[in-house]
């Protein structure tokens, strides 16, 4: 299985190379500029990154992350999410960036193929950062009533966070 | 203002849970320790990001993200019942859709802020199709999670993208109950 997947990326660059190549595209002076601006997107995150982080281990080394994890520990055990996700789980709709901060947090103290760290990566890469996704999309064009729209994507995110944890533990 | 909140509250928290357990000092260690941990985060995930950015910039150039928004439109013509075909709206809504899908977030947004201007009655409230618009962007699926693959590449792991089948399967589970629950919703509501 990893030998597989290891296969896609390399793939991919080596197949999108060749496409474009054969559509006449300029395939290295598009991939320089592209990834100038992948520098800047880290250059924008960088200072919220700042922020969140120095927030998150302040409060991990103050011991509030693990009496939050140990009081709704029996719960995530009941639902099959390692307890140490909780603080993830709660940031993920509100905040990319404190998402990041504390996702990758969690997959360096634990390992990034231990189950807390595999789900972690799982979590981030398969849930939206929701209230700032709506806040975007309805402020941009002067909506007040939201209706439905926020219990519909909390659906959403409860579902993807309990199937990253469900499929982390009985696929891996 | 609601992150300033949630920051706010998170430091004051740790300062008043280090006061009462006294670890004080290590909370004082901690605050050090996250800011120099952000940047060392940041350099480690760069490379791999402006790699990804840079192939996503080959792919739209060569057309790929066209190509993937035409093949979307037949789905999304169902989710969006009742909007008249050849609607203005659906060109973005298709191009927002597969470059949410790309991961190519820069370009997602403004198609999809373009969509909602189109769908968008102007009356301040949001109707059904631009709630829909919103529940598939808060549950977009990506198919190459390249930000968390460059984490988990930089803290060592040897199969930095063993994950995707289970992102891909919570993905698109999340964005059927999404969906799902948009579907009923949208008959209970009302106005």
């Amino acid at each position: 299985m990893a030998y597989i997947t290891n296969c896609v990326i390399p793939l991919i660059i080596a197949g999108t190379g060749i496409f474009a190549l054969s559509r006449g595209v300029d395939v290295f002076s598009c991939l320089t500029k592209g990834a100038r601006s992948g520098l800047d997107i880290t250059l924008r995150i960088l200072p919220a990154l700042i922020g969140l982080m120095t927030a998150i281990y302040m409060l991990r080394s103050s011991g509030a992350l693990d009496a939050l994890s140990s009081v709704l520990g029996p719960l995530c055990r009941a639902l099959g999410i390692p307890p140490e996700a909780v603080p993830l789980m709660l940031m993920r709709p509100i905040s990319g960036s404190g998402a990041l901060a504390v996702g990758s947090d969690i997959i360096a103290r634990f390992g990034p193929d231990s189950l807390q760290g595999l789900t972690a990566a799982v979590m981030l890469g398969s849930t939206e950062t929701t209230f700032y996704t709506i806040a975007v999309y309805f402020s941009a064009v002067g909506i007040k009533k939201t209706r439905w729209t926020i219990p519909a994507a909390l659906c959403a995110d409860i579902t993807g966070l309990v199937t990253a944890a469900l499929t982390v533990k009985y696929m891996t | 203002m609601a992150m300033a909140r949630i920051w706010t509250c998170m430091t004051a928290f740790a300062v008043v849970f280090g006061l009462v357990s006294g670890r004080m000092d290590a909370v004082c260690s901690g605050a050090l320790e996250g800011a120099s941990a952000a940047v060392e985060l940041c350099i480690k995930i760069c490379g791999v990001t402006c790699l990804w950015c840079g192939i996503m910039e080959v792919m739209s150039k060569a057309g790929i993200t066209e190509k993937l928004s035409k093949a979307l439109y037949p789905i999304l013509r169902r989710l969006f019942r009742g909007l008249p075909e050849g609607h203005e709206a659906f060109g973005f809504i298709s191009a927002n859709a597969a470059a949410n899908m790309l991961g190519l977030g820069n370009a997602a947004t403004p198609m999809g802020i373009k969509a909602a201007e189109k769908l968008s009655d102007g009356t301040g409230r949001a109707n059904d199709w631009l709630c829909t618009l919103v529940v598939i962007n808060t549950a977009s699926i990506q198919i190459i999670p390249s930000t968390v693959a460059a984490i988990r590449a930089a803290e060592g792991s040897p199969a930095p993208f063993i994950i995707l089948p289970q992102v891909w399967i919570s993905s698109v589970a999340a964005l059927s109950v999404g969906l799902a629950a948009a579907g009923i919703l949208r008959r209970l509501w009302g106005s």
